[in-house]
């Protein structure tokens, strides 16, 4: 199938606006009489709070207001839970905790919001902070997840009996069955820890209420900005059409903005509508240590059995999962966890037992990958650790155990995020991990160039893994697409944008269809004026979601145009072409018209429109998948570790990458790259660390290390294209692709380039110190 | 205590004269006082440089200036590199290159790029990469960068 | 993060400047380049009731060779300092831990004084300048005072600078005949202050002997760490690869006793103490042989 515009390197329509100063972020939003807001947060982990004075802060000049827990009255009340348990899986305990706009008993997280200050400078909003007298009793914090589980416990929610938050059981055949089976069995502790996503641009909130026309209208950093219009009406006792939330251009999502109800996002709309003037509140980089969601703490006791030759029999987990201080996200990021810890591999025996916990830190919620990475991890790591004992070759052994292409849909038998059962819907495994070897010289390096390196003292490894990607989730998205009469295409769609190319890789869907140059189809994202039916931007469902709903829509405007056409054109329909925005006969092009000239003609002021017409060539579709596709990728890296200081250096990085049907390459191979970059930093630099008093250590870009153009390697990127049946347009997602399988990557490489220490890598993040002890650890017990 | 300091300067090519409070970070100044958006915050400790901008042509963190210390010189924002009908060959450079996702920490880099493309026309790729290593980026992963800044030598180059 | 306020004054002569620092004592800080104050009061860590900014005094802003000698003005940027032919002749060491000092638009702002002013331990210069026997001169409406960079670091951001006092110089004399300098550093990235640095100068005599052993940690302690028990090893002998070694161990063992923190364990640190003081001294005695 040919296509014209899909599938081709389009350059984008958002950037001269991006690369001028000229597109609108949050912060950028200024309104007459905009007051501004600072909150004053906790210090403490775990507190009560005894009492609270802000006399003093209400008393300094520019100051406007200030308010407490206390203030707040009948308004002040949790958010709302936005992933229930799964009603499908029985047996789940499920306890729903969700975080408050102001602390109003006790603090359970460094950083909590007890107060907010609103003046007319965030220079004095700050200095208010400081008037402010609290006076908080600390209590024992919870900040490692298996003393929280102990019975004897400090709990985060005084009215639960445990810190245990949820707890569910996945199973699939009969473990303990086949494990007397097994010739191997490998069981291993394996901890996963936290990360942040820092995103360039730290959230945001604008709210103006225009008490005249009792209209409420939001800016805010939001990946998911219909959702937040809807529950903020209810909240705030407005109907839904009183209420308009736009996110604009976004510094980057990640996941944490996908985060709904956040304190801020609770409080600043409630304060504009009481104070009747727009209030501003844009968080600092250490409030967004604090404030702003993060992800991946787990500890895992995992067992996999398998055969002699290598084949998996069965995957036996028991897990802790920190949900931090609430639990609002429900149990997406675990079960993800344990969707992906048999990954591609076809395995017939799975249990898997989630502890979700609560500590006093602040939340998680997902950041690219979800949840999958630590399932990869876990997958990839003990596959790694069979192959050692059993002399296999790390490809070999993956080959051995793909699920082959005749068994696809392919069922895990499992449920995933989308509480849906788990089925991977098409792939072809061996062709993009034989591809990856060959990208990256797999065997000439192992055969030639590392012995001879290695004769030479250097220490110099190479790895190679796999995993799925399970993307393009419902419910559903729509959009509503319109012919203008100046010839331009608009398109209102639900999803917001972070910078993943929607505005053209969107645009090059509707240009297909029309016919029609991409830099003219303007497409409106995230205000829910324009287009309100839709969830948000996440799980990398974008393009399989949106972009499908954009397609059947562009599709309705097609069959309009044709039908109108063939009566002005006096041709039938079959034989009209859509071109250069012209609509003509073919082999006749004088008989023609220009789309702008028939938008007009479809809206006639007098003549009537038709019982069952419309007016206008304008069409709006929805699209829900059955289930999430499954896309597939393995990434190859070859790195070099200096024995003496344990500092790393990436030589060679590959990916190879079967996302289904592409809609611009360009711009996946960005979102490649960056996905790369950032599971480097997962794996080898980024660490959130917190003490035994769960403080937070290191709350700044100077000791959060984000890797720099020095960390990142070239990437080169290899493609598959095995289409998804589960949507017209047959793509999957691929947003999160790049971070998902590396720290299992860096594990494997690391053990290889250290092989004369047979280390053995169970945990993540790595880190030049951490190399050392555990050098230190395996020389010492020799 | 609101003590104020006159202070002129120029921004884009155009004088101001302004009375600001001495705490006041030039990235503040820029963005609320002048309205010059494009210079965005990422960090407010000088780590990240999305706030980059030139200062008598030097590539400086404006998160790390006070506005007052402008006083008598001469600043440069992305709004005064180039214009959507007039790209410098830096901005087309990024358009065609894709090197840009988000877009929030892109005009920081191509005014780090400006001072150091004109001593460094013609740059390697450690070169670019050991340039733009105080600025960082969430969403590239910099190879994309790396290409855009080729690409704008090549342009910039007398030869072409 | 928006700092508190504050009142400011920014004098035009050394004079005027001395006079506020004399006024206003430790209620006021100096204001060079600001990359290290700033971001302190941008995290209201520091919150100085008085701000004296000294960047429109352009006399502090030379770098001139004197009898040999090298003058370093305060107020000398350090890309400054890094594109001076003089620096890089007389004194290689600090022109070669200029890329290492942050970034370059940090370099652009940061001053040569200002650094040393901050006295932070991870910072090259504080090493480099005990390394190459510099010497600081301390003005105040009481008059100079030269302190030699060895006696001038007393801890964790704290010198002897008193609060009506305004480092106007850095000097550093020639290095003799015979000498090569190298600088070691392992940071996680570029430009990330180091896990552990350290500083090497060795001088060797007539007869190819180590006439003079230098080695000054950063990144280690409080200040500056001059590794006394290994150059004592050094100093008289003739070098070669086993004397270097065993005196890097000596320094990793005895001279250095590194803390941990959130980025590097003390075991950690004092390994790679040992790692570069060899790669140092190797360095430094290769080049004092061309």
């Amino acid at each position: 199938m040919t296509h014209k515009y899909i599938g081709k390197r389009i350059q984008r329509n958002e950037d001269p606006r991006l690369l001028t100063g000229q597109a609108l972020f949050v912060d950028d939003v200024n309104i007459p009489g905009m007051l501004h807001a600072a909150f004053l947060r906790s210090d403490y982990a775990h507190a009560r709070l005894k009492s609270i004075d802000v006399s003093a802060a209400r008393e300094r000049p520019g100051v406007v207001a200030v308010f407490t827990a206390e203030d707040m009255g009948a308004d002040w009340k949790p958010g709302p839970p936005l992933v229930s348990p799964p009603p499908t899986v029985k047996d789940v305990t499920f306890f729903s905790r969700t975080q408050v706009p102001l602390v109003k008993d006790k603090v359970r997280h460094a950083g909590e919001a007890i107060a907010v200050v609103v003046a007319e400078s965030r220079y004095i909003a700050e200095d208010a902070v400081e008037d402010i007298q609290v006076d908080l009793e600390p209590l024992e914090a919870v900040a490692d997840l298996e003393k929280a589980m102990r019975p004897d416990s400090v709990r985060v929610h005084d009215d639960l009996d445990s810190n245990l938050a949820a707890h569910i059981v996945q199973v699939k055949g009969d473990y303990d069955k086949i494990r007397g089976e097994a010739d191997l069995l490998i069981k291993r502790r394996i901890v996963i820890d936290r990360g942040a996503a820092a995103a360039m641009e730290n959230r945001g909130i604008v709210a103006n209420w225009d008490v005249k026309s009792q209209h409420l209208t939001v800016w805010d950093t939001t990946q998911a900005p219909i959702p937040i219009r809807n529950g903020l009406a209810t909240r705030l006792g407005l109907s839904a059409h009183q209420v308009r939330v736009i996110a604009p251009f976004l510094g980057g999502g990640f996941g944490p903005k996908m985060m709904m109800f956040y304190p801020e996002e609770m409080l600043i709309p409630w304060l504009a509508i009481k104070l009747g003037r727009p209030v501003k509140w844009i968080e600092d980089r250490r409030e967004n240590f604090y404030a702003t969601t993060q992800e991946r703490a787990q500890i895992h006791d995992v067992e996999m059995a398998l055969t002699r030759e290598g084949r998996i029999l069965g995957i036996h987990d028991t897990f802790l999962h920190d949900t931090g201080a609430y639990d609002p996200y429900g149990l997406t990021i675990p079960l993800n966890t344990q969707s992906h810890m048999m990954s591609g591999y076809d395995v017939a025996n799975f249990y898997s037992e989630i502890k979700v916990v609560f500590t006093n830190k602040i939340i998680t919620t997902p950041i690219r990958g979800a949840g999958r990475p630590q399932g990869i991890y876990i997958a990839e790591r003990l596959l790694d650790i069979a192959a050692k004992e059993l002399g296999l070759d790390p490809i070999e052994i993956r080959k051995l155990n793909f699920i082959p292409p005749e068994a696809f849909p392919y069922e895990h038998k499992i449920i995933d995020q989308a509480f849906a059962p788990l089925i991977l819907d098409s792939g072809n495994y061996r062709p993009v991990l034989e591809k990856a070897a060959v990208l990256i010289g797999y065997d000439q390096f192992v055969n030639e160039e590392q012995p001879r390196l290695r004769a030479e003292g250097r220490h110099i490894g190479i790895g190679i893994v796999s995993f799925i990607e399970t993307t393009g989730v419902g419910p559903y998205e729509g959009a509503r697409i319109t012919v203008q009469t100046d010839g331009k295409i608009n398109v209102a769609t639900g999803v917001g944008t972070q910078g993943q190319g929607h505005f053209t890789s969107f645009a090059q869907v509707v240009a297909e269809q029309l016919g029609v140059a991409v830099k003219d189809v303007h497409l409106v994202t995230g205000d829910t004026a324009e287009f309100h039916w839709g969830t948000g931007t996440f799980a990398s469902r974008g393009s399989v979601v949106a972009g499908n709903a954009i397609n059947a829509s562009a599709a309705g405007v097609r069959k309009k145009i044709l039908k109108l056409a063939s009566e002005v054109l006096k041709a039938p329909e079959d034989e009209l072409e859509l071109e250069n925005g012209q609509v003509r006969v073919a082999d006749i092009p004088q008989q023609s018209i220009s789309l702008g000239e028939l938008a007009a003609l479809a809206n006639p002021l007098r003549g009537a429109v038709e019982p069952g017409t419309e007016p206008g060539l304008e069409a709006t579709a929805y699209f829900g998948p059955k289930y999430g596709a499954a896309a597939f990728g393995t990434h190859a890296m070859i790195l070099e570790v200096d024995p003496e200081t344990m500092m790393v250096e990436i030589k060679r990085y590959v990916v190879v990458e079967d996302c289904g049907t592409v809609l611009n390459p360009m711009i996946l191979e960005g979102q490649i790259h960056g996905g790369v970059a950032m599971g480097i930093g997962n794996a080898y630099y980024e660490k959130l660390v917190y003490d035994d008093n769960a403080q937070l250590l290191n709350a700044s870009l100077a000791d959060y290390l984000i890797p720099t153009a020095s960390e990142v390697p070239r990437i080169v990127i290899g493609h598959e294209e095995t289409r998804s049946p589960l949507n017209p347009l047959g793509t999957k997602g691929v947003g999160e692709a790049g971070t998902i399988p590396v720290p299992a990557l860096f594990a494997q490489a690391l053990e290889n380039a250290l092989a004369e220490y047979n280390l053995e890598i169970l945990e993540t993040p790595l880190s030049p110190n951490r190399l050392f002890e555990l050098i230190q650890d395996k020389e010492k017990s020799r | 205590m609101s003590n104020t300091v006159e202070v002129a300067f120029t921004v884009n090519n155009i004088q101001y004269v302004r009375n600001v409070e001495p705490r006041m970070l030039l990235s503040d100044f820029l963005r609320h006082e002048l309205g010059l958006t494009g210079t965005h915050v990422g960090c407010e400790h000088g780590v990240c440089g999305a706030c980059t901008v030139l200062f008598d042509g030097q590539s400086v963190r404006s998160c790390l200036m006070f506005a007052v210390q402008a006083n008598g010189h001469e600043i440069l924002t992305i709004e005064g590199l180039g214009t959507i009908d007039n790209l410098h060959p830096i901005q087309q450079s990024f358009i065609e290159a894709h090197g840009l996702q988000c877009g929030f920490c892109t005009p920081g880099i191509i005014l780090t790029l400006v001072p150091f493309l004109e001593s460094n026309p013609d740059p390697s790729e450690e070169e670019i990469r050991h340039a733009i290593s105080g600025n960082i980026c969430r969403c590239t992963g910099y190879q994309n960068i790396v290409e855009a800044v080729k690409l704008a030598a090549e342009k910039m180059s007398p030869n072409t | 993060m928006k700092p508190a306020p504050f009142e400011y004054f920014a004098p035009a002569t050394v004079e005027e400047a001395l006079g506020y620092l004399a006024e206003y004592g430790y209620e006021a800080k100096v204001l060079a380049g600001g990359q290290s104050l700033i971001p302190m009061m941008n995290f209201r860590l520091a919150q100085p009731a008085v701000i004296v900014d000294i960047n429109n005094i352009p006399e502090l802003g030379y770098i001139r060779g004197n009898n040999g000698d090298l003058q370093i003005g305060a107020l000398a940027r350090h890309n400054q300092v890094e594109s001076n032919p003089l620096v890089a002749r007389q004194t290689p060491l600090i022109f070669e831990a200029m890329p290492h000092i942050a970034t370059l638009q940090v370099r652009n702002r940061g001053t040569f004084g200002g650094s040393i002013a901050h006295a932070d331990p991870s910072a090259e210069l504080t090493a480099i300048s005990v390394a190459l026997e510099g010497s600081f001169t301390l003005r105040s409406q009481r008059g100079d005072r030269v302190i030699p960079a060895n006696e001038f670091f007393l801890g964790l951001f704290t010198s002897v600078l008193e609060p009506d006092e305004l480092l106007i110089e850095a000097r550093f004399p020639p290095l003799p005949a015979r000498s090569g300098c190298a600088l070691e550093e392992v940071s996680r990235r570029p430009h990330d202050f180091a896990l552990v640095g350290v500083a090497a100068v060795i001088t060797l005599d007539q007869g190819n002997r180590c006439q003079d052993a230098r080695l000054v940690f950063f990144s280690v302690g409080d200040g500056p760490v001059e590794a006394r028990q290994a150059v004592g090893m050094l100093n008289g002998n003739e070098l070669n690869s086993e004397l270097l070694r065993l005196a890097a161990e000596t320094a990793a063992k005895r001279d250095v006793d590194p803390g941990s923190d959130i980025h590097a364990s003390a075991e950690y640190r004092r390994h790679l103490a040992g790692v570069l003081a060899y790669r140092a001294l190797e360095k430094a005695y290769l080049r004092s042989r061309q």
